[in-house]
């Protein structure tokens, strides 16, 4: 369903810190499955996941989501598409401060102009689901990290998007905290969704969750 | 249409949110912003009712005043200069005036003594103005004692209080007979203060007043006219101090606001990073931004411009009493009379709450437009 032509990018370009942070990939990710970008740190994981999910555009090579080249897509037509599109997981949860667990799990559904009452009331169905439902009211920082990372999770799913991003879903939590956030993973799989998964960690491979390893090394894929 | 007002929604709660989570920096922010629309919509509204007073009093103004001058000195006019004036074409009437000034040492202020065009008290009886009554401790039937020209005492007794629309006429205003005026003062019969002329075509007024310097040489002549500008000038100029120290202090404002503004937060821009990279898009981001400056400037005017309007109607203007009505003798307890302008409350609206809405959404355009990829790599 998304699809890299001889996708790269470069920062600062033409600068004295000019740097390729990925180079020339072409990929095709296959909807309804659990794809996973591997290399060590440094290699252009997060960059080409931002890539992928339009975050950033490529400084070379083509973009399609269902055919349809979206590299050159203005800014608020990329937007709509992104929102639409992925629920991103960030390496660092990217929470809110001081906003509450549910204020920040709406927030991706704010600008889409659903009815407010929809909004809260899937958002509390969402952290019911990854069992922060008690959690609710809390103020982000108050939470542990694995809490932090299953409210990023329900944020992710707020606008049903059938593609889900997730950034080294696993890092900063111990292997039983990690084994909580791959099942969650694994149960939206089973509902049909896309994965894209970032990590160097070996426990994400162990389980069977992932489908195909994408091996990356200096911004290039290993052959 | 219907997403647009649940989207509107959506930010204002998120903008709710947002300024609750910083309560003591938008508290103190409120505060200030508060201040400064009460300061400004106080003297604005000061001299808004100060001028309704003035035209108020220059409505019962006569159209023309002649003075005789002495050596270029205000100097007492005799009975036959009326005549000489009366018999000028376009003159309609003519009327010798008896008004004068006396140092009231127990008010501590001079006095305006008058003689009424019409319905004057009888003799040893006086009209007294509800301010001077006040810091006299004078009702109906008490003493109002005075000291002559000469230095007699003289005993009036107050038949009444002047009921006036307006304040500034009346406050420091004793009504007397012809009689007593002229004994009080010592001014013998057929002298006059002034004289007020009544135009027959109010169009030929200028005309009418170079007739009479032309038969009278040695005369000042004012017209109403002149006497509205001189009160506006005077309004507008005392008025216009304080309104440059409250500029300078809006402009400190506005840079503050900027200041702050401007220098997001490294937080605020990883804010507005991840609101991006969630699927906001700029518009999204500014809009949520204009709520937040909309809410807080329009409280933070709310706020300022009811208390200002209490300050200046209900409270008498404490804090600005003595810069603005210095000319104004008497003033304790003056009271202007309440009114609410619509246009005002809009130009101060526009002039308070614009620059600072415009001073925060710019910076925050300008981070609102970055990628949002980099919020991944913090
Ligand atoms: N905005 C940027 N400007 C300059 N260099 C950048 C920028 N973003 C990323 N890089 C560089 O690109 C390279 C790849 O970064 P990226 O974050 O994609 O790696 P990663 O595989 O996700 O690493 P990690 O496992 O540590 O998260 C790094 O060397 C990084 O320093
Ligand atoms: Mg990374």
């Amino acid at each position: 369903m998304i699809e890299l032509v001889g996708v790269g990018k470069t920062f600062n370009p033409g600068r004295d810190n000019e740097f390729h942070a990925v180079r020339e990939v072409s990929l095709s990710i296959e909807a309804g499955r659990v794809t996973a970008l591997r290399g060590p740190s440094g290699s252009g994981k997060t960059t080409l996941l931002g890539l992928i999910g339009g975050l950033t555009r490529p400084s070379v090579g083509r973009l399609r989501l269902h055919g349809r080249d979206i590299s050159a897509l203005p800014e608020r037509f990329l937007t709509a598409l992104r929102r639409d599109t992925f629920g991103f997981v960030f390496q660092q949860f990217q929470l809110i401060r001081d906003l509450s667990v549910l204020d920040n799990v709406m927030l991706p559904a704010v600008p889409t102009g659903r009815p407010h009452a929809d909004i809260r009331a899937r958002a509390l169905r969402l952290l019911d689901e990854v069992g922060l439902g008690r959690r609710a009211a809390a103020r982000v920082q108050w939470l542990s990290g694995g809490e932090a990372q299953r409210a990023a999770i329900a944020r992710a799913l707020i606008n049903d998007p059938p593609v889900i991003l997730a950034d080294e879903p696993t890092a900063h939590l111990d292997s039983a905290l990690s084994r909580q956030i791959l099942e969650i993973l694994a149960e939206l799989r089973r509902c049909g969704r896309t994965l894209v998964i970032a990590s160097h960690d070996p426990l994400v491979f162990e389980m069977d969750l992932v489908e195909r390893v994408v091996d990356l090394r200096d911004g290039r894929v290993l052959a | 249409m219907n997403t647009w007002i649940e989207r509107q929604r959506g930010l204002i709660d998120t903008t709710v949110a947002n300024l609750r989570r910083r309560k003591a920096r938008n508290l103190g922010l409120l505060l200030a912003y508060v201040l400064l629309v009460f300061l400004l919509a106080s003297v604005v509204l000061f001299g808004d009712g100060m001028r309704r007073e003035a035209r108020l009093l220059l409505e019962e103004a006569p159209e023309l005043v002649v003075q005789r001058l002495t050596a270029g000195r205000h100097d007492l006019m005799p009975a036959q200069w009326l005549e000489r004036i009366a018999d000028l074409r376009g003159v309609a009437a003519v009327e010798g005036r008896l008004w004068g000034y006396h140092h009231d040492a127990a008010v501590g202020a001079n006095l305006t003594l008058q003689v009424p065009r019409e319905a004057a008290p009888a003799a040893g009886r006086v009209h007294l103005g509800a301010t001077l009554a006040r810091l006299r401790g004078l009702a109906p039937g008490d003493v109002l004692s005075l000291r002559d020209h000469a230095g007699q005492p003289h005993a009036f007794v107050v038949e009444a209080l002047l009921d006036s629309r307006s304040e500034l006429v009346s406050a420091d205003l004793v009504l007397l007979g012809e009689a007593d005026f002229r004994a009080f003062f010592g001014i013998a019969a057929g002298l006059y203060t002034d004289a007020a002329l009544r135009v027959v075509n109010p169009l030929e007024t200028r005309t009418v007043a170079e007739k009479v310097l032309a038969r009278l040489p040695a005369t000042r002549v004012i017209s109403r006219e002149e006497m509205r500008r001189t009160y506006d000038a005077v309004f507008n100029w005392r008025q216009g101090l304080p309104l440059m120290v409250l500029s300078v202090l809006l402009a400190a404002f506005a840079l503050l606001a900027w200041d702050k503004a401007s220098g997001l937060s490294a937080e605020e821009r990883r804010e507005i990073g991840i609101l991006k990279a969630l699927g906001w898009d700029s518009g999204d981001v500014l809009a949520m931004k204009l709520w937040e400056g909309a809410l807080l400037s329009l409280l933070a005017f709310l706020l300022g411009y009811t208390l200002a309007w209490l300050h200046v109607y209900y409270a008498g203007a404490p804090l600005f009493e003595p810069v603005l009505k210095g000319w104004s003798v008497l003033y304790p307890h003056f009271a202007l009379a309440p009114e609410v302008d619509i246009s005002r409350i809009v130009s101060l609206a526009l002039l308070t709450v614009l620059p600072y809405v415009a001073a925060t959404l710019v910076p925050v355009w300008r981070a609102a437009t970055l990628d949002p990829d980099e919020v991944m790599r913090e």
